[in-house]
Parts: structure tokens; C-alpha cells; sequence
């Protein structure tokens, strides 16, 4: 029987796990009287758990299935674990914030749900169709999330601005696509890997790889298809937003690496050149663009730009290191930003949430703790050591130096000395600032996940070896 | 093979007449309806070419459901159409050049195809000839076998579709009345009438 092969079951048991859950919950919610967004809240940060073990402890090695749509390796399950963390973040950080904001539903865990799943599909994706259909699956999800606060004008026109760039990438996407199927005559990634080997393509897959990387490229929003980045972090609600810059970036990130590499490893210099262009390009408008925000949310959005040129530069070097690097800046970048949202959550004045830097006035007089991790957070994506962020840039540097692009590690480093001063703005707006009136007491859960962040960017450097190891081996997967 | 040559000049003559008759009726209404027409006429010709598939899918997805979308937007959106269209003939040079110039070019990019050979031997799932099995049932066969994670796939992406579409639309409205048929099937005269003995000369 063609059907789910018990290896096909095997490979994909994490996905299968979720989507049912997702479903479940779905009808849960749907027909279970009175309140249950918490149950279905509290359901699925459980079923996360769940599939994040079995993602850990189900099997190693690599393991293909539907005849090489679907691959797991260690990079998949080390990306993997990692959106999981990030979407069970999202669900943690809306807890409160839905409720005050009486935006509460149910629909808001289902969905983030089965984005995760359009997510481990992405990561695992070895062919051009499960490759889209992973990306729409994740996309759709994001677009309904964003508008989720319907009532609100400013979040409607996130949900319906990423909504209509979305599905332009989507179309430039699917063009590339279909001319890499064209001049390759294949949608898997060995095949085509294996018919450019043999000569095929040229310039027509030279073409097809420049759109299917402008398609990726808008969805890890790398300059130049970065313009929706702002409005929808600003217009969508925070937790939201915390989602937006940390899971699926990630998951876009991974998609990229093994896009680049798994079919067109052969063809090295040719994409190397864009992604050293897109990444120089994100890096110093990351770093300038970002100077003149007022808004903490548009700032952190830019910042997230500027930290997918710094990502970029370690895939632009081309080599396992580079890979290496990468896995290690969105591992870093992941829990930095997210620490940094939760920092934005706290931020309420009588129920009602202030989004200004300057809100944050003088806060390490009125809340030492929140002033203390938010400039911790601040140091690490300033990139100052020896915190967390500064070992990110350290190794995807490293990487460029020793694929002889000096040039591009140098305007990185110089990038990252321009966009230091904006993050070094913030400390010293709490720090040395006139008060201005305290935040609300923050929620258990918000106040743990900053901690954590900063706690983890302090104390990374103890706990570096490990994870550095588990990245080797997760890049040493792919080649 | 000459009653296939017949139904093809039948279905294209009428195709283009129900083409020309789109853009030039005046009623949106019939413009539709034409429209229609076209579709099925153009899911004629995908059936003489031995593309049922195609065909089936033109009638389902076209006329089932896009026309009728254009029907009821055309129905219910109020649009004077008399004036959308007044300055039409001022602008036909410019579109018959347009037109022209997209034909001649079509007529070169067709004029000069040619598929080549090495890309036949490297397709991935070759369709089988016409003869050995029909296009439904190869496109069945690879859909529910070796596609079947993109089928499944696709169900979720059109699950999350319509959990989107009812999250961002529907409102919950307490007043509303809404028909409960097990409500009023179980409804009998013990439950419907009430009996009182009304007094001659009172009220109740």
C-alpha cells in the first residue's frame, strides 16, 4: 500500500500530532459552552510540548518520506524545536494581553497551531511543491493572525497590507518555480541538484533561483521586500508581532538555507552574489532606517530587518560554517527578540498599552528588574560581549572572513557599530531620563519569558560549547 | 474525423461570437451569461483535444463558480455600465493596437516553440498516453498515491482559509431568531396551546 508507508508516518508524526490537535481544539472551542480560550491556550502550549519531545526523542539520522517530498535530518529537528519554543512563546506572551484587550478567542492558539505545522513543513520541505505548500499553509495563518483584532483599524490594514505583498511574493515564488521545473524537469531537490549537475538549466535556472529567492526573501524580510515589515509589526498586536519576529522567521530562514543549498549546491556562485547583496542591503538599512523611530515596535522591526542581514551573511558565505552561523544567530535572535516583545507587552499604563520609546523614560527608577533585562536584551542585540548577541555575530563574521568575504563581514561590523547606537538609546532613556509615570504590574508569565531571554543572553557564554556543537552537527546535516 | 473537424469550427465560431458579444452587450447581465457560454463552448474544445479533465474542471471552477460570482457582484453592486462605457470608442485605436501587438507576438512565441528533448526524458511523473488510461484517472492515481502529503496539505491550507474567513467575519449577534427544526418538530398541542377559560365580558 502506497499509503502512509510506516516510514512516510514515522517522518512526519510530529506534523500529523499537531494538526490533529489543532483540529480537536478547533472543535473544542467550536462546541464546548462558556469560556475556553484559557483551556484551549493551556491545550495547546501542552500539545507543543508534546510534539516538541517527539521531535527530540523520535529518531535520528535522516529519514525521507513521500518519496523525498518530506526529509528529516538534524537541522530540521534542531529548526524545528525551535519554532515550536517560539510559537508556545506566542501563545504564553497573549495570555493576558488578548484578555485586557478583549480580543480574546479561541482561534488565535488553532491558528498559531497550525502555522507551526506550515512551519515544521517548511523546515523539512525537500521539494519545490511541499515547499510552497509548507510556506501557504504558514502565510495564510499569519495573515488571519495579524488581523485578528478586526475592530481595530490599524490591525486590519497589517492583516490586509502582509496579505496582498504576501501573495505577490507567493506569485514571484511559484514563477521561479516553475522555471527551475522548466529547465530542470524536476520538483525534487536531489533531482534538480542532480540535473544541474548534469548541465541543465543555465540562465534559466539562474532566473528561477533569483525569484524563489526574492519570494523567501520577502517572508524573512531582507531589503529590498522589507516595506511590509514596519506597518505590520506597529498595526498588529504585540504578541502578535512577537510571533511574526520570531518563529517564522526562523522557519523562513531555514527554508532559505536549504533552499540555496540542497538543489543548487553546485551552483554556489551564482546565488551567492544576491544573498551578499540582500544581506549588505538589510544590514545598513537595518542599522540607519531605524534611528529616527519613535515607536518601539516599528524599532524592533527594523532591528529584526537589520538581524536578517547579519543571518544572511553567514548563508552568503557558502559554506557549512556559514550554515553553522546561522543556526546559531536565529537561535540567539530568536530568544533576544522574543525577551524584547515581552519587555513591549509589560508596557501598559492602566490597562492601556503605550507603545513610544519614550514611555520608557527613567524605568530603572519605577521597575528596576524590567529596566535591567530590557537593557540586557538591548546590550545583546547591540551585540556587546560577551552577551549572547555578540557570539551570533562572531561566528556568521567568521564564517565570511574564512570564505574570503572580507568586505561584506566589514560592513556588517560597521553596521552593527551604527545600529548599537539605537539600542544603546533605549538604556539610556531608562537609565538617565526623567521618570515618566510606572507601568502597570506585569503578568507571571511575561515576566518570565523576559527574564528567561535575558538570563540566557547573560549566561550564554557558560552555556555556549553545547549549543555551538548541536549547531555543527545540525549544519554538518545538510552538506 | 470530419465530425470532430465540424464540432471544432462549431464550438470555436460560437466561442468567439459569445466572446464578442461580452464586451459588446449592453446589459452586464447578458455579458455574463455569454461569458458562459464561452466557457462551456471552450470546455468543448478541451474535450476534443482528449482533455476531460480540463474540461470538467472549466464547467466546475469557471462557470460554477467564478461566473456566478461575477453574476451577483454585477447584481448586487450598483454600477452604471452605460457610462463606464462612453468613452469606449475614443479608446479603441489604442486597444486594437494593443491587441494587435499582443497577437503578433503570441503568434511568434507559438511559431517558434519547441520543447527540448533531454527535458522529456527528466519529468519527474510523465503522463500516460491517452490510450493506456484517461486524464482523470492518471491525475487520480498520482493525486491520492505519490501527492498524497501536497492532498493533504492543501486541505489544511484550506481549513486555516476558513477558520480565517469566520474569525475575521462573523459576529455573534444576540438577538437574532434562528429556525430550530428539532425544536419545532418536537412541538405538540401540549406544549403549543394553551387553554383558558376566558369569563363572557372579560379580557384574558
Amino acid at each position: 500500500m502506497w499509503l502512509l508507508e510506516q516510514a512516510d508516518a514515522a517522518a512526519v508524526l510530529p506534523e500529523i500530532i499537531l494538526a490533529v490537535i489543532a483540529m480537536v481544539l478547533l472543535m473544542v472551542g467550536v462546541f464546548r459552552k462558556g469560556e475556553t480560550a484559557n483551556f484551549v491556550n493551556l491545550a495547546s502550549l501542552f500539545g507543543l510540548a508534546v510534539v516538541a519531545l517527539l521531535v527530540i526523542f523520535g529518531g535520528s539520522g535522516r529519514m525521507t518520506a513521500f518519496g523525498g517530498a518530506f526529509v528529516v535530518d538534524t537541522f530540521a529537528r534542531v529548526m524545528k524545536v525551535l519554532i515550536l519554543f517560539g510559537s508556545a512563546a506566542a501563545i504564553t506572551l497573549s495570555v493576558h494581553f488578548m484578555k485586557e484587550q478583549k480580543i480574546e478567542k479561541f482561534e488565535y492558539p488553532i491558528l498559531i497551531l497550525l502555522a507551526t505545522v506550515g512551519m515544521m513543513m517548511m523546515v523539512s520541505a525537500n521539494d519545490l511543491i511541499s515547499l510552497y505548500m509548507g510556506l501557504e499553509l504558514q502565510s495564510l495563518a499569519l495573515y488571519v493572525v495579524a488581523a485578528i483584532d478586526r475592530d481595530n483599524a490599524r490591525s486590519s490594514e497589517a492583516g490586509l497590507k502582509y496579505f496582498v505583498l504576501g501573495a505577490l511574493s507567493s506569485g514571484m515564488l511559484l514563477y521561479g518555480a516553475s522555471l527551475i521545473y522548466g529547465f530542470t524537469g524536476a520538483t525534487g531537490f536531489p533531482e534538480i541538484a542532480a540535473a544541474t549537475a548534469a548541465g541543465a538549466g543555465g540562465l534559466g535556472v539562474l532566473f528561477g533561483i533569483v525569484f524563489v529567492i526574492a519570494g523567501l526573501a520577502f517572508k524573512v524580510s531582507a531589503v529590498p521586500f522589507h516595506m511590509w515589515t514596519p506597518d505590520v509589526y506597529e498595526g498588529s498586536p504585540t504578541p502578535v508581532t512577537a510571533f511574526f519576529s520570531a518563529a517564522p522567521k526562523v522557519a523562513a530562514m531555514a527554508l532559505l538555507v536549504r533552499t540555496v543549498f540542497a538543489p543548487f549546491s553546485g551552483l554556489v556562485p551564482d546565488w551567492q552574489q544576491i544573498l551578499v547583496f540582500v544581506s549588505i542591503a538589510s544590514m545598513v538599512l537595518g542599522a540607519f532606517a531605524a534611528i529616527g523611530q519613535t515607536n518601539i515596535k516599528r524599532l524592533l522591526a527594523y532591528s529584526s530587518i537589520g538581524n536578517m542581514g547579519y543571518a544572511l551573511v553567514g548563508l552568503a558565505a557558502g559554506t557549512q560554517e556559514g550554515v553553522r552561523g546561522v543556526i546559531i544567530y536565529m537561535m540567539i535572535y530568536m530568544i533576544m527578540t522574543l525577551g524584547s516583545f515581552a519587555c513591549v507587552i509589560a508596557m501598559a499604563r492602566k490597562g492601556r498599552q503605550v507603545e513610544e520609546i519614550s514611555d520608557l523614560a527613567g524605568l530603572a527608577r519605577t521597575d528596576k528588574m524590567l529596566a535591567f533585562v530590557l537593557a540586557m536584551l538591548m546590550f545583546s542585540l547591540a551585540g556587546i560581549p560577551p552577551l549572547a548577541g555578540f557570539f551570533a555575530k562572531y561566528f556568521v563574521f567568521l564564517a565570511a572572513i574564512q570564505a574570503n568575504l572580507v568586505t561584506l563581514a566589514v560592513i556588517g561590523v560597521v553596521a552593527s557599530v551604527v545600529g548599537a547606537y539605537y539600542y544603546l538609546r533605549i538604556v539610556k532613556i531608562m537609565y538617565f531620563d526623567e521618570p515618566a509615570p510606572g507601568f502597570d504590574p506585569m503578568h507571571g508569565e511575561v515576566r518570565l519569558i523576559a527574564v528567561l531571554a535575558g538570563a540566557f543572553s547573560l549566561v550564554f557564554v557558560l552555556i555556549a560549547q553545547p549549543l555551538v556543537n548541536l549547531a555543527g552537527a545540525a549544519a554538518a546535516s545538510l552538506f | 474525423m470530419t465530425l470532430a473537424t465540424l464540432f471544432f469550427y462549431l464550438f470555436s465560431a460560437v466561442m468567439l461570437a459569445s466572446a464578442v458579444m461580452v464586451i459588446s452587450s449592453r446589459n452586464p447581465v447578458h455579458s455574463v451569461l455569454f461569458l458562459i457560454l464561452a466557457f462551456f463552448n471552450a470546455a468543448g474544445l478541451f474535450i476534443l483535444l482528449g482533455a476531460e479533465f480540463l474540461a470538467m474542471i472549466l464547467v466546475v471552477v469557471y462557470v460554477g463558480a467564478v461566473a456566478v460570482l461575477f453574476l451577483f457582484v454585477v447584481m448586487m453592486l450598483d454600477i452604471d455600465f452605460a457610462e463606464l462605457r462612453q468613452g469606449m470608442l475614443n479608446y479603441l485605436p489604442v486597444g486594437a493596437t494593443i491587441g494587435l501587438i499582443l497577437m503578433v507576438e503570441l503568434v511568434l512565441v507559438v511559431a517558434g516553440w519547441s520543447i527540448s528533448p533531454d527535458l522529456l526524458k527528466t519529468v519527474t511523473s510523465p503522463a500516460p498516453s491517452v490510450t493506456d488510461m484517461t486524464n482523470t484517472e492518471a491525475l487520480g492515481r498520482i493525486l491520492y498515491t505519490k501527492y498524497i502529503y501536497y492532498f493533504q496539505a492543501a486541505g489544511l491550507i484550506l481549513l486555516v482559509s476558513m477558520i480565517g474567513a469566520i474569525v475575521l467575519t462573523l459576529r455573534h449577534k444576540p438577538n437574532v431568531k434562528r429556525q430550530n427544526v428539532s425544536d419545532q418538530v418536537a412541538r405538540g398541542p401540549a406544549t403549543a396551546i394553551e387553554i383558558r377559560d376566558v369569563k363572557p365580558g372579560q379580557g384574558i
